[in-house]
């Protein structure tokens, strides 16, 4: 019994230093760097926006991205997507809006001004809309600065002015975003009930909005098709500036590199399709449309005015009112001599 | 002129950090902001291999093409510079970098971005050549003084080469031939769209 375990165990060393013996030649022969990384093998696995990442000792985790070619996809977008995106969306919107007016002219009120006014904006409304209005244009301005402005404006001031205006630009930018979110989050709290898309904004869309014809007014409530579309442009556009320019302010809450460049491409994209809108919008709310800019400047609209490009709104508030449908000749009922 | 580059031979690195050490004390780098760090691929792993990586001081450089006030320039040695004077902090340089390497103090407004801060390859910037106003903006001017960039010179392994790019490819080929293995010229292909043909 105590031979027999004895003898195994002696087997058993034995096996154990022949193995060793054997072994170990084996492994000395392994080339020690056969496994070791090679750039170019983990350069032709990367996925498309992928980086090649290690293990770093400082405390800037995102430095531990060690090569990251998508930054020359960011780079080929900026140079080209975004720059054609924006030149051909502001200058085609002028080109539509000039072309408009050539063609179209300035539309007038057909049945004249009826001298009696009704409001339509009140103070808080009229508030709401010129504070995104004007930091809008502003942030519109630095942003396109940021996309032209090295190519147009550079060469005309030189570097250090040039530098200096866009450094105030930058810090403009950064301010106004706020009070634009707030203009934003107003308006979608005031006209939201007004600009729930219905059966009426169909058949005005179906009239083209009367747009492309004189004396054509298909009804509309306060708000028109056309003006719910730019309502919610500004809603939901000025959300998506509104998350990712605060991502670009503060990069660190949005999360890895390939997020910092997506919303860069996000708030580009975005804002020069909203500029081309509100292009559209400023010219229809100035000079485009007689008696329009009212609306916005004093608050009180003409009576005809309101009776052709909102029929169902401007009866209501006569409703209300209690303005009476008799009187002048401009008065609701009477068809406009065409 | 010789057109500057850096190399850093992966398979002599031992990631002592002796370069980002010495790069932040030549150059008075801010608490927050490294030029240089040292990446390990397969941490733990048998074959891992440590890169030292800052500013490849690319041809055609991405950072230089995307910036919106044109702030970037590069030397007659092939070194892209930037005058902190013109940057305004927009972040744009960052998007496009292939190697992380600008670097942004948090001194803007609320703690956003300041002006960018970058590996000089130790030329200092547009500032009058070894002046308090260069040191102060963007570090020591070592190669005005003669001297290549202090990472590279002080590596204990060799194994970080900065010079000539011709000069230090025929080093790195002459190891490689020699120990017979090489995992590769750690972004050349991106900074200078050539690797070394060994």
């Amino acid at each position: 019994m105590f031979a027999q375990s004895a003898s195994r165990f002696l087997i058993a060393a034995i096996a154990l230093m022949m193995a060793s013996v054997f072994v170990a030649p084996v492994q000395a022969q392994v080339n020690p760097t056969a496994s070791a990384v090679q750039e170019q093998q983990l350069l032709n696995a990367l996925q498309s926006g992928g980086s090649i990442e290690g293990r770093i000792s400082i405390p800037d985790a995102g430095a531990a991205a060690l090569i990251k070619p998508a930054g020359q996809e960011w780079r080929a977008f900026h140079q080209g997507t975004m720059a054609w995106t924006a030149a051909v969306a502001v200058l085609g919107m002028l080109v539509v809006v000039a072309g408009f007016y050539l063609l179209r002219g300035r539309i007038t009120i057909d049945s004249g001004w009826s001298g009696m006014k009704i409001l339509r904006f009140n103070s808080v409304e009229r508030f709401a809309h010129w504070l995104t209005a004007t930091s809008f244009i502003i942030l519109a301005l630095t942003g396109l600065n940021l996309v032209f402005g090295k190519t147009v404006l550079l060469p005309l001031f030189g570097a250090e002015a040039f530098a200096a205006a866009t450094q105030w630009g930058k810090y403009a930018h950064n301010y106004l975003a706020w009070p634009f979110m707030l203009g934003v989050a107003l308006m979608l709290v005031i006209w939201i009930k007004d600009n729930i898309p219905n059966g009426t904004d169909i058949a005005w869309l179906k009239a083209g909005g009367g747009l492309f014809s004189k004396g054509v007014h298909p009804p509309a409530r306060k708000f028109n098709a056309g003006q719910k579309v730019i309502f919610w442009s500004v809603i939901l556009g000025g959300a998506a500036l509104s998350v990712t320019g605060v991502f670009l302010l503060f990069p660190e809450l949005a999360g890895s590199y390939g997020n910092w460049q997506l919303n860069q491409i996000i708030h580009g994209l975005v804002s020069v399709v909203l500029v081309a809108i509100m292009i559209g919008h400023i010219y229809i709310g100035s000079i485009g449309m007689e008696g329009a800019f009212d609306a916005m400047g004093s608050g009180e609209v003409d009576y005809n005015w309101a009776k052709e490009h909102h029929s169902i709104w401007a009866e209501e508030v006569r409703a209300k009112s209690g303005l009476k449908s008799t009187g002048a000749g401009s008065a609701p009922g009477v068809v406009p001599a065409e | 002129m010789a057109r500057m580059k850096f190399l850093c031979d992966a398979d002599r690195c031992i990631e002592c950090n002796a370069c980002v050490t010495a790069c932040k004390n030549e150059h008075e780098v801010p608490w927050g902001i490294n030029r240089r760090r040292v990446v390990t691929i397969n941490d733990g792993l048998p074959g891992e291999r440590s890169i030292s990586m800052a500013c490849m001081h690319c041809t055609d450089a991405p950072c230089a093409a995307v910036c919106p006030v044109d702030c970037f320039y590069t030397t007659a040695d092939a070194v892209v510079l930037h005058s902190k004077d013109l940057c305004i902090g927009c972040g744009y340089c960052f998007y496009a970098c292939p190697f992380g390497a600008p670097q942004y103090p948090k001194t803007g407004n609320f703690g956003s971005r300041g002006k960018m801060d970058k590996c000089t390859y130790c030329a200092g910037g547009p500032d009058a050549d070894m002046t308090t106003a260069e040191y102060e903006k963007y570090g020591a001017n070592r190669l005005a003084e003669g001297k290549l960039p202090l990472c590279a010179e002080m590596c204990s392994t060799k194994a970080l080469l900065a010079g000539d790019g011709e000069i230090i490819a025929e080093i790195y080929r002459e190891r490689v031939v020699t120990r017979g293995y090489g995992s590769g010229a750690w972004g050349w292909k991106t900074a200078y769209q050539e690797t070394i043909a060994i």
